[in-house]
């Protein structure tokens, strides 16, 4: 019963997204003034939408829940004997569930918008609903036709193949829902673009209604992609963070055009300038986002995972990338240019500085897609290329140097025009600090050239963040500029995280008799004993190291070889030990054939920053919200309560007061 | 209003990217890299014996004017126990076949051929990869063709089917 | 990072299990170099090769036997002496330009510095158009 219900929640919502279409574009045929009476249905077709989707959610995760083998999907993909939190997220540690999970997400913000956002014009609102239905409606029509989460099989399997043990970790329970809802965010914003577009009501009120959608769908990609890298980390045993694979790279895109999205939508909404820039960015966000599940779902690009494959499902894909992304930058190319440009500013002003932020994450982000993409041009020739962290690094470099210089001068500049002069003590203090730690450095090692950059760029950044607050009463600056605040500062402390890891680590790769001692850094590692453990769907073979730094008492770590039975697949578990400045990462490896054991042990310094960084940007990105949000609310207050006031003082037949310029 | 023509831009780009997009859906997936060593000599090597049973292979065992095939393969290889009966039908054709056991054991070398067949006239065993990376080759089972002169003259990557038994003969003869 | 997702989809089919040796690594596979200074420039250079058999992987992040056979190459080889782009060169001269990370430039690859060379162009015109002209250009001026 709970695939079929499952199901018809989903059909169900598939026809209210018609209705939502339909009934959203008949608001655009309004005479002005008048409600089309047509129109109505586009918010409460979202709303009910918004339910079933979830429902249809609900039902796949009970299925899990309970390893309903009848299903297909939970047959393929979990096991019995699975710990239930694991039984839980491999809901989305497959194909369907996750676009189950998609598609829930996007139907969940469609009725979110439908159901609070009161602002905009009627008109531009049912644009917007009519093409975020249409969205909805592409992304219903792949599950129901060639994804369906719900099929049964003809007879139910005797025991379920098990999930991909790699996927067996907490770090897959936060980071593939937080990327999901994060790409599917940037649907609203994409939306709500286009109905600006097509109504042409780009203005600083449509900015104000975006913002929280792109601020909201950007903290979650920022800690989707902050959790995804922690568990690259620990789970693949090798201690790198980042490995410019594509498929990180395809979430890297979405968040790149997202921060620029973020930083032109703040100019719009508070200057009215950017106002073309800022419906190209809307659309290039999304359709980066859908770019990426191009890419991972298709496997054009990961010629590397071939066996995933699935070209049918990759066409599907593609065509919905070309009705949406295609038909939006078609209607920009005839739409844009009736849109007026907004006001004016000088070089040198805030909008200034975000114009050249704005350009700089562009070029990064066409970097990114360049070297992402390339191999797949190369292969249409037959030519086969790898383009990776060498070519990443100094080419993303390139703009991303100057936009961080940027990023440390622009919250200090005015908006409109500003004099450089009135900062010469803080322009100062910024390129001193740089330098200084530039050549400090030089002088203790040598290092190479970009982490020694980034170690002379991190302590100005992380100076020039807190600069803006300078001769401010702290209590009384708004929250969403201490948002800001917080979130450059996450970036300097990312930053310095990144430069030390590439500059100061440590590796040490040995084999270790049981008793044995290699010594790291600061710590001595002794390898107690290995012994044989069981797991309630593994086995391992765990090492008992006891790790002493300088004199100390001994730290016990216990890393892991585990092999899985369903699927047969073996994972090492990396030990941590975490200090304030730094982690110890251990892993045991194999058994030689004299007895000893391979250990690699890494100390990486500060290497923690890069992830607390990168939840401090998120954290910056909710006090923003937080910020807006609150003045939205008191100003609605406010005027409620003006016009409460207004309507007595006209009940008493007094002549009303003029509100105050 | 000037210059509308960057509004374009975007959708060309796209439409550029759609269409490679869809040209790969429909190209086969190639998932093996091939080696840029054909038409090169062979690399030095002199690997011992696998096993007791054969004597090992070097380079100069594969430029003495008679064409080869230069199988590379292993006994933990399960691909490799569908290629035998193929490896036969070429020896019995006439064909000499030499192997190069990547990461072996001689016993089960010798387990291997006693089960599935031995086609080989020489086994070299190459235990840590070497002569295998020196010859561009990227995994078990592949099989080279080599001229009289130890020239790389084709390289066929994955087990031999049936059907690829015409296909290594042609090109022995062709290396002839 | 989101290697979760191509984790993800290696779940969607089911793979065979890969049979692998039992062979112990090679000597350098595992170990580093007694002499720092040549580590430091292997391991470099291991982080820029790709491993051929796992494929999306350098061969300094990889469990894979090949890879190990193929750092022990890297190691042995700059401890003779050669130097790490000899090694490379090695390298790519067997497998082609897909062993390495690092694009060279040449008649394939030319795009990918080419282009970036004109995102600079293109980043400064852009800002030049947007902020340049407006320093003398009164409020007025129309779009």
């Amino acid at each position: 019963m709970i695939a079929e219900i499952g199901l018809a929640a989903l059909w169900l919502a598939a026809a209210l997204a018609v209705l939502q279409l339909v009934s959203g574009a008949f608001a655009l045929k309004a005479v002005d003034g008048q409600v089309n009476p047509l129109a109505i249905y586009a918010r409460p077709a979202a709303v009910t939408q918004a339910l079933l989707a979830a429902l249809a959610f609900a039902m796949l995760l009970w299925a899990f829940a309970t390893t309903d083998l009848s299903i297909k999907l939970v047959a393929t993909n979990s096991h019995s004997m699975k710990p239930l939190v694991y039984k839980l997220t491999g809901t989305w540690g497959n194909h369907e569930g996750s676009m189950l999970l998609w598609v829930g997400v996007l139907a969940l913000s469609g009725g979110l918008l439908a159901g609070f956002e009161r602002r905009l014009p009627e008109r531009t609102m049912g644009a917007t609903l009519a093409v975020q239905g249409f969205v909805a409606l592409g992304f219903y029509a792949f599950l129901l036709l060639s994804s369906n989460p719900f099929e049964r099989l003809p007879a139910p399997a005797a025991e379920g193949n098990g999930l991909n043990p790699l996927l067996q970790d907490i770090g897959l329970a936060i980071h593939p829902p937080t990327l999901y809802a994060g790409y599917v965010g940037l649907s609203v914003a994409f939306s709500l673009a286009m109905g600006a577009l097509l109504t042409r009501e780009v203005t600083p009120a449509f900015a104000r209604v975006m913002r929280p959608w792109v601020l909201g769908a950007w903290v979650l990609l920022t800690l989707g992609i902050t959790a995804g890298s922690y568990w690259a980390y620990y789970e693949l045993g090798w201690g790198g963070w980042w490995f410019w694979d594509p498929v990180e790279n395809a979430s890297l895109m979405p968040w790149l055009a997202a921060t620029a999205l973020l930083h032109s939508v703040s100019v719009l909404a508070a200057r009215d300038a950017l106002r073309t820039w800022t419906i190209m960015l809307g659309v290039l966000a999304f359709s980066m986002s859908m770019l990426g599940t191009f890419l991972v779902r298709s496997g054009v690009l990961t010629s590397v995972h071939a066996f995933a494959v699935d070209p049918e499902r990759g066409a599907f894909i593609l065509a919905l990338l070309g009705i949406y992304i295609g038909g939006a930058f078609a209607i920009f190319a005839l739409r844009a240019g009736a849109v007026a440009e907004g006001k004016r500013f000088a070089a040198v002003s805030r909008e200034g500085a975000l114009v050249f932020n704005n350009v700089m994450l562009s070029g990064i982000l066409a970097i990114v897609l360049l070297g992402t993409l390339y191999p797949l041009l190369t292969e249409a020739f037959d030519v086969r290329v790898s383009v990776g962290p060498p070519y990443f690094n100094p080419a993303s470099a390139i703009f991303a140097i100057p936009m961080l210089l940027v990023m440390a001068v622009g919250p200090l500049l005015r908006w409109k025009s500003d004099n450089p002069g009135r900062l010469r003590m803080e322009l100062v203090i910024i390129g001193a600090l740089m330098v200084g730690v530039i050549v400090a450095v030089s002088i203790v090692g040598q290092y190479p050239l970009l982490p020694l950059l980034g170690l002379g760029l991190a302590p100005a950044l992380a100076v020039a963040a807190v600069l803006p607050l300078k001769g401010r009463k702290l209590a009384r600056v708004p929250v969403a500029t201490w948002g800001m605040v917080v979130a450059h500062f996450g970036i300097a402390v990312a930053l310095f995280g990144m430069a030390c890891e590439g500059a100061f680590s440590r590796e040490r790769l040995a084999a270790v008799a049981p008793g044995g001692t290699e010594r790291i850094g600061d710590f001595a590692v002794t390898l107690e004993s290995v012994t044989p453990v069981a797991g309630p769907n593994w086995t391992a073979i765990e090492a008992r190291l006891a790790v002493r730094e300088g004199g100390g008492a001994p730290v016990i770590l216990t890393p892991q070889a585990r092999s899985f039975w369903s699927p047969q697949q073996s994972t090492s578990e990396s030990a941590l030990l975490t200090r304030w400045n730094g982690q110890l990462y251990a892993v045991i490896g194999n058994q030689a054939e004299d007895g000893r054991w391979q250990l690699r042990i890494w100390w990486k310094p500060f290497v923690t920053f890069i992830w607390y960084g990168g939840i401090l940007v998120a954290l910056g990105g909710v006090l923003a919200i937080a910020g807006r949000v609150r003045v939205d609310v008191r100003r609605r207050l406010a005027s409620t309560k003006g016009d409460r006031r207004r309507a007595d003082v006209e009940a008493l037949g007094r002549p009303a007061p003029v509100p105050a310029e | 209003m000037r210059n509308r023509l960057w509004l374009w831009v975007p959708l060309a780009l796209f439409a550029f990217f759609a269409g490679l997009a869809a040209y790969m859906l429909t190209q086969p997936k190639d998932q093996f890299v091939q080696s840029a060593m054909i038409g090169q000599p062979l690399p030095d090597f002199a690997l011992p014996p696998a096993f007791t049973g054969l004597p090992g292979a070097s380079k100069a065992d594969l430029a003495d004017g008679r064409p080869r095939l230069l199988n590379i393969w292993a006994s933990w290889c399960l691909p490799c126990i569908a290629e035998a009966p193929q490896l036969e039908a070429l020896q019995k054709q006439g064909v000499e076949i030499v192997g190069i056991a990547i990461r072996d054991r001689p016993e089960d070398v010798a387990n291997f051929l006693a089960k599935h067949g031995n086609p080989y006239t020489r086994i070299g065993s190459d235990r840590i990869s070497e002569v295998q990376l020196a010859l561009g080759s990227s995994g078990v089972p592949e099989t080279f063709v080599i001229d009289g002169k130890g020239i790389i003259r084709h390289q066929h990557i994955g087990d031999i089917r049936p059907e690829d038994v015409p296909k290594l003969i042609a090109e022995l003869e062709k290396a002839r | 990072m989101i290697r979760g997702l191509i984790a993800l989809v290696l779940v969607l089919i089911a793979l065979p299990a890969l049979a692998q040796d039992s062979m112990p690594p090679a000597p350098y596979a595992y170990n580093q170099l007694a002499d720092p200074r040549l580590e430091a420039e292997a391991s470099a250079l291991m982080h820029t090769l790709r491993c051929i058999k796992c494929q999306s992987q350098s061969i300094a992040d990889s469990d894979a036997p090949m890879a190990g056979d193929m750092r022990h190459q890297v190691r042995s080889r700059i401890l003779a002496g050669e130097s790490p782009e000899q090694v490379r060169r090695w390298l790519i001269d067997r497998y082609g330009d897909y062993v390495s990370y690092e694009p060279e430039v040449s008649a394939t690859t030319w795009p990918l510095f080419a282009i970036p060379v004109l995102l600079i162009l293109a980043a400064l015109a852009v800002l030049l158009r947007r902020l340049g002209r407006r320093r003398g250009a009164g409020e007025g001026e129309a779009a």
